[in-house]
Formats: C-alpha cells, structure tokens, sequence
C-alpha cells in the first residue's frame, strides 16, 4: 500500500496516473463558485464528527499519511537524523500498546527534505520502508532556470528521493498558458522517471479558485502523481475551500480517466482536529481509497505533535504536555 | 470494535450528543406540561392532554395539554391586558426585553437544540448550527427594530394582539419569526405550537420568565388544530399569522374572512432547482443537499423540483447520485447525520405513499445503498427522474427526502416549468453567467430566489410567497408591517351605504342630445356586456342620466383574460408607466370641465373638486412609478439580498361607491403605477365617471388591457374576481358583508386581500387616500439572494 513499494515498479507502474494529452476544452469548461464552495467546507465540520475510538484510529491513520517535514535553511544532518527517527517511531510505543494498535504499521508517510538533506534521510530511514520527498524545481519559488530544474529532479532522484514535490511556474497560470505549464510539468515528470510526482500549485498566489481548479486539472493531465496546494512559505497555504476544489478536479479525472491522482494539503494544518476534518473530506469528496497515504499527504512539520498529545488524551483522559512527547 | 479494525475499516462510529440535560429539563416538568398564559404554567381547563413523541425512537417524551375554548378565551384575555403596556413600555423598553430573550436563547441554545432534534427527529447538527441561531438572531435584529420603531415607524402602531400558529418542521425558528417581529412593534401574542413539536416553544415559556418579560406578552396554548381553529375564530385577537399547510391555510383564510383580523399565511411549495448547462455542477449538487435533504425535505421551500438543462442532465444527474451514497441517515442526536426522523409515523407513511404515486405516474425511483435504520420514522433520500409535469409528485408537496427531476432545453423553457406550479415560495437558479441568473431570478415567481444557493435565511430578508405559498413576509422592514396599523386608520368611519334614489321615470338633463352608450372596456376596447342587459344609472333625485352594462361572470372572464395578455406592463420601466399616468393626468384635465359636471350630475356633490383631486392622485401616482424602490438587506454573507418589489399581477378591483371618480383613480392609479394589471369594478351607483375615463385611458397610451373596467353590481362582480384562480389580488371598497364574501372567495387560490373591513376613508386626504398603504398592496417583495466572489 505505501508508495515505496509502488515506487520500484517504475514507469509503467499500473495504477499510476500517465497523464494525457493537453485537452483545453476541459480546461475552459471548469467552473467554481466560490461561494458555494465555501459554504460546503465551513458545513463539512460540523456535519462530520469522529470520536472516542474512532478518532483514535482516524488519528493514528493521519499519522501514516504525514510527509514529516524540515525545510529550513539551518537544516543539518543531525536535525534531519532526529526527524527520521520520529518518523520511524511517531507515537510512544505504550500509547499504540493501550490503544490496541501496538501491531499496526504506523510511521509517517514520508520524510520530506531539500535535496541535501536527502542522502542523510534515506540512509537514516534504511530498512524502514518510509520514503524520502525532496522539495525541487527551484522550491519553493520556482524562478529557477527550467534546465536547472530538470538537473535538480534528476540529481534528487540518483539521491534516492522516492518522491519529488515540484512547484509550478505560478506565471503560466496567472497568464492562462495552460500549454507552457502543461509542457514543463510533463517534462519534470519525465525527469522524476519511477519517482513519484507531486506537483505543488502554490494556490496562496493563484489568485482564484478557478485557476486552482484549471491548474490542478492541467497538472493532473501532465501527469502528476499528487497535486498539492502550496509549498508552505505562500502567506496562505492549504485552505479546505482549495482542497475542495481540488479535490473536485481528482474526482472529475479519475471518472473521465479511470485513474486515480493523490491529494497533498500543505503548509498550516497543524492540529489534530483539522486532520480529522481533511480526512472526513477525503471521505466524502473521493472515498475511503482516498485516506491512505498512497493517494493522501499531509504536509506538516508540527502536526504530529498535537495528534500525539490528543492520542494520549484517548489513553489516559489527562491532557497532554508537549514535553512528554519526544521531540522529531 | 477496536482500535485497529477501525484503522483498515476508517467508519465514522457513532458520536451522540447528550440529552442529559433535556431529559433533566422535561423530569423539571414532571414530563407532564399546562399552559403559559399571563406569564404562569396553569392546567388546561380542558381536562385534555395528549403525548409528543420522539420519532426516531418513539419513545413518549412528555405529556402536552389540549387548550379548549376556555383556555384560549384565558390567552387571549391575558394578552389584551399586557397589550397597551406592553406598547406604552416603548420601544427602548421592548428592546431590551428582546435582547434579553436573544441572550438567553443564546445560552440555553444546547438545550434548545438537543430538545428540538428529540422532539422533531431532525439531526441535531442542524438545530445546532442552523435553527437555533437563526432564532436567536431574529430577536436581535427584532430588538434593533423596536429601538428603532418610534423614529424610523414614524405614524404607525402596533395591530393589538396577534394569534400565531406556527408548524412542526422548524418549531423554535417559527417561534421566533412570529414573536420577534410581534413584540416588536408593541403586539402581544398567543402562540399556538404544532401538537408534535410544542417542547421548544415550551422551554421558551420557562425563558420568558427568566427574561422577565411582562406577563401576558407571550403566551403559549398547546393543542392540535382545534386549538389553532379557536384561536382563529377568536374575536379579541386583531392578527393572524400562520405558517403550515396550503390545505389549513385555506381554513385559516376562510375562518378569518370579515373578522377584521389581519392574515398573513406561510404555506407550501414546490420549489424548483434550476441547474443551466454552465453552474459550477459540483457546488449546485451541494446545493441540492441543502435544499432537498435538509430537515428530511420537511421544509416549505425545499428545492423540491429539479429543472436540468436537457443536455448535461446526465452528467449532472450521475453526479446527484453519487452524492446521494455517501448521506448519511439515523438518530437526530448523532452529530454526523445528515438525515434524521420524519416528524411522525403519518408522515413517513405519506412520503411513501407519494413515492410510489411518482412511480405509478412513470417516474423512476432511485435510492442509495446505504443503511437506514428500520425503526423509528426514517425515509431514505429518493430521486424521482423522468417526472413529467403532469404527474402528482412534480405539483404536489410531498415534505419528504425526495427530489423530483425534470429537463428543459431554453431558458425561457426553464421558467415556463419553473412557474408552472400553484405554488410561488421560493426558488434556486445555478449559472456561472450572472446575465442568466439575474434574467431567470426575476422572472420566477416566487417570494425568495437564490443564485447559486439554496434555503438561506436571514433575519433582516423577508421571507414569505405567493400564490398558494400564501401572503405576507417575515423578516426584513418589508416583515414589520404585517405587525403594524397606521395610526390614520383610526379616524376611519364606519362605511355607510348610499341610499338609492327611487327612479323616477324622468330623464336627467332633458332629452335632445345623441344617446351615449356607457360600455364597457376591455383589453383597450369597449365592450358590450354579454347578457346583453343595461342598468339605469340615475342623479340624486332619481332621475335617469344614462345606461351601463351589466357585467356578468363571463364578462370579468373576458377582462381577466385581457389582463392576462397584458402580462408585458409588469416588465415596463418606471419611467415609461410615470410617462402614461402624467398623460393620463394631462388629458383628464384637458376635460376637466365635463367630468365636474357628469360626477356632480350623479352625486350631487363638488365635481370639480373631485376632479381636481383625481389629477392631483394621478400625478402622485407618476411620481411613484419610479420611486417605490426596493433594498439590499444587510444579510450576514459576501453578497447581497435584494429585496425587489414586484408587481402583485393581475388585480380586481371593487371601488367604493361615493366618490365615483377618485375612489377609482385613487385604486387603479397606484396599481398600474408598479406593473399591475387591474379589472375594475367602478362604482355600482355612479359607474359614469369610470367609463368615461376610459377615454382619457385611449388617448393616454396605455396599452390595452392594463386597465379593464366592467360595470355592474359591485359585490357580485367582486366575488367572482376573487373567486378566479388566474387573479393575483383583490381590493374591495364596500360593504363589511361584501369584504367578507370577498375573503372566503379568496380562499381558492389563497390570493391576497385588501378590504376596508366595513370602514371608510377620506379619499381626499393625501395621507389615507394616496401613498405607501396603496403601493405595498400592490406589490410584492422578492428577496434575491445573490452571494458573489471569484
């Protein structure tokens, strides 16, 4: 189920999505009201709740969908070592004992790094089946020299990362040059060979919700293996009303194309209660195939935290302290 | 289940919401509840009691008095007495007392909302977030209004007391659109709750204590629809409000006619949904959620009917479907149920029977495969499609889960079936193209339209229909005035009824001139009446000055008809119907002279002093034309709600008999000044002034059939107006015992009423004669609801 295991199969990997030719009519054709859009996000809330057990479980689900994060300039191997650690072992091994889930596979979803970083985070995740993301394309602004790019993906991919989050060329979608962006991010998927591909919208600097729906439909046909909504440096990061609509383009391509595209909310999310909510979107927008972390990520560095301490809470009825939860 | 199956399986579970602390609040009560009447709890009279239930569960939740004739005399006698102090408190005064209620509603509002959802099996994530704040709310924006009422209400008071019947499907939300705006404007009421869902307007009883409000200000009788007939019939209530069915609604109009009660009625609907080939799809199916399977579809505006344009309705319906599998339906006080109980057995039983009505007719069932607990009162959401207009569940409400799909090919199409109901509440127009929106909202006939949403609701948008959706509006300035009088309605004299001159064979003015033939006029041409008969019209002594028609049934038939082909001046600018009022103006002056002299000649009165007025009237009305503007409401949304006022349609007109030229000016000026189309019935002893007007109508550019005029007898006439289902409203100036025949007739289609109760204005003063009393009977305000942002 994790995307490691997929990952070697490579190219021609079923289940992948391959992309499609450029279709500029369904590009026109889509529409959002924003309105409308964010009336059902502020609803969703409070029409789903999960509790008790089920919040547990939800919570610890959540966990293995974590791209644990740093990305930083002061990241060094010995905080990028400590990261890998948590992300090896995210939750006390006495709390997973009280809830029952001592046997249950949970470690992040992935560790997620610059391309320094990388060779030091796949040799501390050696034997751990948890793969390594690097940020690339000149991340997270992307006004990089376009062959630089495509250098960054290949030399990240020979590092080792198992998944390259790439951002977009944010100008080609505020002009409407649905072709340019198109024809880059197909070749950055090229470039990303059996590396899986998110492609990062940045849609804090998009503008509107329709671009972000035409831009996540564009990327979706070059290719992308996830589309993602901000590289967490955009002043606004991942909103529910941007997930939903992007959410909605998933949906719209997985039924025209029959082939699923993954979905990584970014930047900002960094309480449990608002995992709970992505993931009941998830649910309600695309399906339980949807809350895996082979289709769901979330971006976060500080998220982890906060399920721990809630998880505790579940074990022990006692809230949590911070200090109590070892450090990532 | 554990931990780790719920890991692979990741279900929802179940998440309850306690009723602890309305349990604790109905054992408070000994579970057994009287009456609130003059500020205490007493026993019913009665003796009579009956159970409410809750109905995902059926278990009895406590036991309700049955107010009897004795009880409600009691209400209603404890209201009268708080009523002038409650007025004299001020509006300051009253302010406060609402504010306190809002306060109070807002921190008892778990309670509220769990006891609602128990009591009416609806999901408790929607009295939660919905009903109970927007309760509170109105009385906020209610206590801002009676800050408010002695400066900006300047010359109105309150209507006395007020008997508010409200229904099941929004208990405590009703309550509040009735009382806030009551009290308010200085009203005291009586407010009688549906026998299934009384706990709220109970709890609210307890509130009005703790508040302390005046005693007798609010006072809530229990029952069933026998307490609701009592207080409807009852003669020291001055108002009636009632929100329900079209069919009690009906009884209501009819138990009401020549009481001299005000009325205003909200009833059913079968509101359509119209998805254009260019909505955001995705959202417009969201919205569907929201206007078809909120409150289980018990909602009077559910977006009940689908209207898909031909060409993407598969697309759209696929995805209706799809979204229709991950609803999730069971107990009201699960926090992540989207459909809860319907409110009784008898209800389930006549949502299915309604369904399997739509199959027999042709339609196709669709249901989700998803669970639906098999005990207690619960409907799975239903999609009918293939519904042809003609089939039962496409015309009648069914007040269930269940949405009715049809297509259209055009625009114009798509209003056509939009309209083609009995009913006008509300409506949903889904289109990215904000030229289609607007084009379409404004041609629905409805009291609400949404673009590109569905079932929003704000205390400071009236909300209210026409048609069979009833009259008046709640909510909004435009809501106020159904709890207001103004206060020149005082000085009204009791109407007398001129005497008839006996005829005394005698021709008025000698006998030398070319007889002129008085007829009729319709569609812009004179008209000889169908019976073929005339009726002398004679001076003061008796004496014969001329002949008119004697319109007959099938005479307003064809003005009706006329009036319906008209439909175009309703859709012309202000400034165009201005432009024909002032030349209507223009030309009665230009004979200013020989009208004098024909109203003197048939009242023996000052004609020219008439005439002056009528000119005057005219003038006013041209003024109007293009001046009685609506508003955007300050509704709590990035967006806006237009309040826009609308011509009511089609109106009948029955005119006062005194007065023969301005008592019709004075009626038929306003109307066609905001778009309506009038038959007129002028006066019965004077009728000449009117049928020679119609000349002043022909050179005055008015096209034909705006105005109609049929002579004859006024009541009979008037009855068969408001017996005719294509007309829109009447007014009638006469007798007490002809407004009261008026307002039973009017029962048919519902259609709006204005008499003068028996009474008699001064047509001469500007105040009563002319101005807003006369142009908000002949309007009405639609809120368009329209959110924006890209």
């Amino acid at each position: 189920m994790t995307a490691v295991t997929e990952l070697h199969r490579g190219e021609s990997e079923p289940g992948r999505n391959p992309g499609l030719a450029l279709d500029p009519d369904w590009v026109d054709s889509v529409r959002v009201n924003r309105s409308a859009v964010e009336r059902r996000t502020a609803a969703l809330p409070g029409r789903r709740s999960v509790k008790k057990d089920w919040q547990a479980a939800w919570l610890l689900k959540a966990i293995t969908c974590i791209d644990l994060t740093t990305l930083s300039g002061d990241d060094t191997p010995g905080r990028v070592r400590r990261l890998c650690a948590k992300a090896r072992r995210p939750v006390r091994a006495e709390i997973l004992e009280a809830l029952g889930a001592a046997a249950l596979p949970i470690h992040t979803g992935a560790v997620c790094v610059y391309h320094e970083m990388i060779e030091t985070a796949v040799d501390a995740l050696a034997g751990s089946s948890i793969p390594v993301a690097a940020v690339s394309t000149g991340f997270p602004a992307g006004q990089t020299p376009f062959e630089l790019k495509l250098r960054e993906i290949e030399l990240s991919v020979a590092a080792g990362a198992a998944e390259i989050d790439i951002v977009i060329s944010r100008r080609q979608a505020l002009t409407g040059d649905w072709k340019a962006l198109y024809d880059e991010v197909r070749a950055f998927r090229e470039a990303c060979g059996p590396a899986h591909m998110k492609t990062i919208l940045a849609t804090g600097e998009l503008g509107t919700l329709r671009d972000v729906g035409r831009a996540s439909l564009v990327c979706m046909m070059a290719g992308a293996d996830f589309i993602k909504t901000s590289t967490g440096k955009e002043p606004v990061n991942a909103t529910l009303p941007v997930s939903l609509v992007m959410l909605r383009m998933i949906r719209a391509y997985r039924e025209r194309t029959g082939h699923a595209v993954g979905f990584k909310p970014a930047g900002g999310i960094s309480k449990a209660k608002d995992a709970l909510t992505y993931q009941a979107l998830m649910k309600e927008e695309l399906g339980r195939p949807w809350m895996e972390p082979a289709l769901f990520r979330f971006g976060a560095s500080s998220l982890l935290g906060d399920i721990e301490r809630q998880l505790s809470h579940c074990v022990t009825g006692r809230y949590a302290a911070s200090h109590h939860q070892p450090m990532g | 289940m554990g931990v780790a199956e719920i890991f692979e399986s990741m279900e929802y579970g179940p998440a309850p919401e306690s009723d602890a602390p309305a349990r604790a609040w109905l054992d408070g009560h000994g579970r057994a509840f009287g009456l609130f009447v003059g500020g205490a709890w007493a026993e019913a009279v009665s003796g009579e009691s009956f159970e409410t239930a809750n109905p995902a569960t059926g278990e009895v939740l406590a036991r309700i008095a049955q107010a009897g004739a004795d009880d409600v005399e009691a209400a209603v006698g404890a209201a009268r007495k708080a009523q002038p102090g409650w007025h004299r408190l001020g509006g300051h005064g009253r302010a406060r007392h609402l504010y306190a209620l809002a306060r109070l509603l807002q921190k008892h509002s778990r309670l509220f909302a769990v006891l609602e959802s128990l009591d009416n099996g609806k999901p408790v994530r929607e009295s939660r977030d919905i009903d109970v704040p927007l309760a509170a709310r109105h009385f906020y924006h209610h206590a801002g209004w009676a800050q408010l009422m002695e400066t900006e209400l300047k010359g109105y008071g309150p209507v006395g007391v007020a008997g508010q019947i409200v229904p099941w499907n929004f208990p405590l939300l009703m309550l509040a659109w009735k009382l806030a705006p009551a009290l308010a404007m200085g009203n005291t009421a009586i407010l009688k709750p549906a026998e299934y869902t009384s706990l709220t307007a109970l709890l609210f009883a307890d509130l009005c204590r703790e508040a302390g409000l005046p005693k007798g200000v609010v006072n809530i009788v229990t029952g069933d629809g026998r307490t609701g007939a009592l207080l409807a019939r009852h003669d020291g209530v001055d108002k009636i409000a009632f929100t329900g069915s079209t069919e009690v609604g009906r009884l209501v109009r009819v138990a009401t006619a020549g009481s001299g009660k005000a009325l205003t009625l909200e009833l059913g609907g079968k509101s359509p949904f119209i998805v254009f080939d260019d909505a955001d799809f995705d959202s417009a199916v969201e919205g569907l959620v929201d206007a078809i399977w909120f409150n289980q579809g018990e909602v009077c505006c559910a977006g009940s009917r689908l209207l898909v344009q031909e060409g993407v309705a598969e697309a759209f319906l696929s995805k209706v479907r799809a979204r229709m599998e991950t609803l999730r339906v069971g107990d009201s006080l699960d926090k992540a149920v989207d459909i809860g109980a319907v409110v009784a057995p008898v209800q389930k039983e006549r949502i299915l029977a309604m369904i399997a009505r739509g199959v027999e007719d042709g339609a196709e069932l669709w249901q989700p495969d998803i669970p639906v607990p098999g005990q207690g009162c619960f409907v799975a959401p239903s999609l009918l499609t293939g519904v042809e207009p003609s089939s039962v569940v496409a015309q009648e409400e069914i007040f269930g889960p269940v949405l009715v799909s049809m297509t259209f090919r055009t625009p114009a199409e798509a209003v056509a079936l939009a309209n083609n109901t009995r009913y006008g509440l509300a409506a949903s127009v889904w289109s990215e193209n904000i030229n289609l929106a607007l084009d379409i909202a404004a041609q629905l006939r409805c009291g609400v339209a949404w673009v590109n949403a569905t079932n929003l609701f704000d205390a400071a948008a009236g909300f209210g229909g026409c048609r069979e959706s009833g009259f008046g509006r709640e909510g909004g300035r435009e809501g106020l005035f159904e709890y207001l009088r103004p206060d020149y309605a005082k000085s009204f004299k009791p109407h007398a009824q001129p005497k008839t001159p006996k005829p005394t064979g005698e021709l008025a003015g000698g006998a030398a001139g070319i007889d002129r033939t008085a007829k009729m006029y319709v569609g812009g041409k004179q008209a000889r009446p169908d019976g073929g008969n005339s009726l002398p019209v004679l001076d003061p002594k008796g004496r014969l000055i001329a002949h008119v028609g004697e319109g007959n049934r099938k005479d307003i038939r064809n003005a009706v008809e006329a009036a319906r082909a008209a439909g175009s001046w309703g859709r012309t600018s202000g400034h165009l119907r201005a432009q024909i009022l002032y030349y209507m103006a223009e030309n009665l002056a230009a004979r200013d002279g020989e009208f004098a002299c024909r109203v003197a000649a048939m009242t023996g009165a000052d004609g020219a002093a008439e005439v002056a007025a009528s000119i005057r009237r005219l003038f006013s009305y041209a003024a109007w034309a293009d001046k009685y503007e609506g508003a955007v409401h300050g509704v709590p949304l990035r967006g806006v709600a237009m309040a826009m006022r609308e011509p009511v349609g089609i109106l009948g007109i029955g005119c006062p008999d005194g007065l023969p030229l301005l008592g019709f000016v004075s009626l038929v000026a306003p109307a066609i000044a905001m778009g309506d189309r009038v038959v007129a019935i002028p006066s019965e002893r004077h009728p000449l002034a009117a049928t020679d007007f119609y000349q002043v109508l022909d050179t005055s550019d008015l096209p034909g059939g705006v105005v109609n005029i049929v002579t004859g007898a006024r009541d009979a006439l008037s009855h068969t107006l408001a017996d005719h289902d294509e007309v829109d409203a009447v007014w009638y100036f006469g007798t007490a015992e002809g407004g009261a025949a008026v307002e039973r007739a009017a029962a048919g289609n519902l259609k709006r009423v204005w008499t003068n109760n028996g009474r008699e204005r001064d047509w001469f003063d500007v105040d009563q004669g002319e101005g807003h009393e006369f142009l908000r009977h002949a309007t009405h305000v639609k809120n368009v609801w329209i959110p924006y942002g890209e």
